[in-house]
């Protein structure tokens, strides 16, 4: 829009260019520092995950690795700390197995709602939508006992099934699937197709996105979660990554081993980045979407 | 945490809508079969009822078990101080426990300081956040750049980080802060850790963590809100010659209003159950051990919860439960007054 403006003379368009560059530097400036804040937790990860037992205790404290060593990662994954692989596996096996679940439970829910026609849908719909006002820590009590009468304590159901089906991404898809214009369904059923048949060929390309960000938000759902494995698994093999760091580390922390705990957090933290270096594009714009979508 | 809250509050809006709609339709179909019985389109309600139960079983079985049943529940629980569990003996019916919390100091505790996070924490986020919005906004080189720096704390594990702050606000004399608080010649503070923190010290840590975790998420809206305004109101400024803080005061506050109210709500409500973050900077007694300084509202629910989970002691639950009700009910007064605010205030 800057490009647009007239000068009634040179000298007054010069001036402007000249104001135009200061402001530009400062917002540079201040956007690098702002940039530069957001890195260092980042950044002062990875260089204590670097330092040595005895660099770590050092004052004042070295910016950058004295001698780098890449000890405390053989460490986390030889040392005593092995275990936090297998934390990690348990949290890529429950947050995969969650999401295959929820992805379908999800689809089939939200074609009901939007697309079939049948008696209560509306209210049952505007039921659910109510629950979603509620804490998730009026449930997470009554869930505990259930999981604890069925059994199931210590177990890979216990961290899955609550969490396959979701209000949020039935009413998400929902939507989604709403925007689809009427005209396309009647044209599929004067084919002669059936409505799963719809579903699958026209429903779902074209929903593609939203099934999309579904996917990636349950899996950092499950890659984040922390209170409820804690609760229902408290066997030192079934923990997840979030408690299996705080039940290796919790008394320790700001204490003498913050490069064991930092190499671990490191590794624990590389998964998520590494998604998101690979889908960008799709995480950014589903985070965006769900939050402002509705 | 704060996104959890996000995806749930978008939708407070439809909510209203959706009953109006509700009511609409089923005065529609009265007037329908007041009318005309057409006998092809309640076939076709048949064969689609069939399908539904089909489509929505899954759904609705886990729904009833883990949402709908335990929201129930819990509100029952809060009214048998002597639940138990383990046998699902009920007990007598009565109001201790809610007056066991309501006259529980370490409660009150827990409530001033959530108060304090949310009012502390809550403006100032939104008001970076909307400051490198609008300076993200009005660069072009590099701006995917920025954008992809400014967002990278959404993708990190809370308790990692948490764990990554404690490191860097470290007590001892070799904590990143504590060096340079010592090279200008300020001597250590004991920001995290078990002991002996100071109450402002372990709040400013809270308050500056959940400013770095939240501002991606933040950012993220303003920025795609911001995008969205129509450049002719700018254009129209810039004819006009108004001067950048009155554009940004008298058109992107206002246009932004809505994301502004959204992301209000939702920060507050992410505030307002902020737990992990304090369990990964402080411990699991949050703060200076038995005194749980840094207790939260949430932390004092998980508190007696934790108990009947690790210690088995199942009384505590109802305890828990009435902890949870009043929780709720603080939620909602603070969605209801921010909706009314919302009808009033908000420029769309």
């Amino acid at each position: 829009m800057e490009k647009e403006l007239y000068f009634a003379s040179d000298e007054q368009a010069k001036k402007y260019e000249r104001i135009r560059k200061v402001r530009l530097f400062f917002v540079y400036f201040f956007l690098t520092i702002c940039a530069l804040f957001t890195l260092i937790p980042f950044y002062w990860m990875l260089a204590t995950s670097f330092k040595t037992a005895e660099e770590v205790q050092r004052i004042p404290a070295t910016f950058i690795p004295l001698q780098p060593t890449f000890q405390n990662y053989i460490n986390v994954f030889s040392g005593e700390n092995a275990i936090l692989l297998r934390y990690i596996g348990n949290t890529v096996l429950v947050g995969i197995l969650t999401t295959i679940f929820e992805v379908i439970i999800t689809i089939l829910a939200s074609f009901a709602f939007s697309r079939l026609e049948f008696k209560g849908r509306d209210v049952i719909f505007a039921l659910l939508l109510t629950t979603m006002m509620v804490p998730g820590e009026m449930m997470i009590m009554t869930n505990f006992t259930t999981i604890a009468r069925l059994g199931w304590l210590d177990t890979y159901q216990a961290l899955v099934i609550p969490f396959v089906a979701s209000v949020f991404y039935i009413f998400f898809l929902r939507q989604n699937f709403k925007q689809i214009p009427d005209e396309l369904y009647y044209a599929a059923k004067v084919d002669g197709n059936s409505d799963f048949k719809y579903l699958w060929k026209v429903m779902l390309p074209i929903a593609r996105p939203s099934i999309i960000t579904i996917t990636i938000l349950a899996m950092i759902g499950s890659w984040n979660a922390y209170l409820w494995p804690r609760s229902v698994c408290v066997e030192a093999d079934m923990k997840l990554v979030t408690d299996g760091l705080m039940y290796l580390f919790q008394n320790e922390v700001g204490g003498t081993s913050d490069h064991q705990i930092m190499a671990a957090t490191t590794v624990v933290s590389l998964p998520l980045l590494i998604a998101f270096a690979c889908f960008k594009k799709h995480i950014m714009r589903g985070v965006a979407r769900s939050g402002i979508k509705g | 945490m704060e996104h959890e809250e996000a995806k749930k509050t978008t939708f407070w809006a439809n909510i209203g809508n959706f009953f109006k709609k509700i009511g609409s339709k089923i005065s529609e179909k009265a007037a329908k079969k007041a009318g005309s019985s057409n006998k092809t389109q309640m076939l076709e309600w048949k064969k689609d009822g069939w399908k539904a139960t089909v489509c929505l079983a899954p759904a609705l079985i886990i729904l009833a078990v883990f949402t709908f049943y335990p929201i129930l529940n819990t509100f029952l629980v809060s009214f048998f101080p002597d639940y138990n569990y383990v046998t699902d003996e009920f007990g007598s019916f009565g109001f201790d426990s809610y007056a066991l919390v309501l006259q529980d100091a370490t409660f009150w505790r827990a409530m001033g300081n959530t108060a304090l996070m949310v009012i502390v924490s809550v403006p100032l986020s939104i008001l970076i956040a909307l400051i490198i919005t609008v300076l993200l906004n009005s660069i072009k080189k590099l701006q995917g750049f920025f954008q992809i720096i400014f967002f990278l704390p959404y993708v990190t594990n809370g308790i990692a980080f948490g764990l990554v702050f404690a490191t860097i606000f470290s007590p001892m004399d070799y904590g990143l802060v504590n060096t340079l608080l010592n090279a200008v010649g300020i001597s250590s503070v004991g920001w995290t850790g078990t002991t002996n923190i100071p109450y402002w010290a372990g709040l400013f840590v809270i308050t500056v963590y959940a400013i770095w975790n939240g501002l991606a998420f933040k950012i993220l809206v303003f920025l795609s809100g911001i995008q969205g305004i129509d450049k002719q109101y700018y254009q129209a400024a810039q004819v006009d010659a108004t001067p950048r803080w009155r554009v940004f005061t008298k058109i992107t506050v206002p246009l932004l209003s809505p994301m502004i109210l959204y992301i209000t709500i939702t920060s507050m409500m992410g505030a307002f159950k902020s737990y992990s973050s304090v369990v990964s900077l402080f411990g699991e007694s949050m703060g200076n051990g038995q005194n749980e300084t840094f207790i939260t509202a949430v932390g004092y629910i998980y508190k007696y919860f934790n108990r009947v989970v690790h210690d088995n002691i199942s009384w505590v639950l109802s305890r828990a439960s009435a902890a949870a009700v009043i929780l709720f009910l603080f939620i909602l007064a603070i969605t209801g007054i921010q909706m009314w605010a919302n009808k009033k205030k908000v420029h769309y």
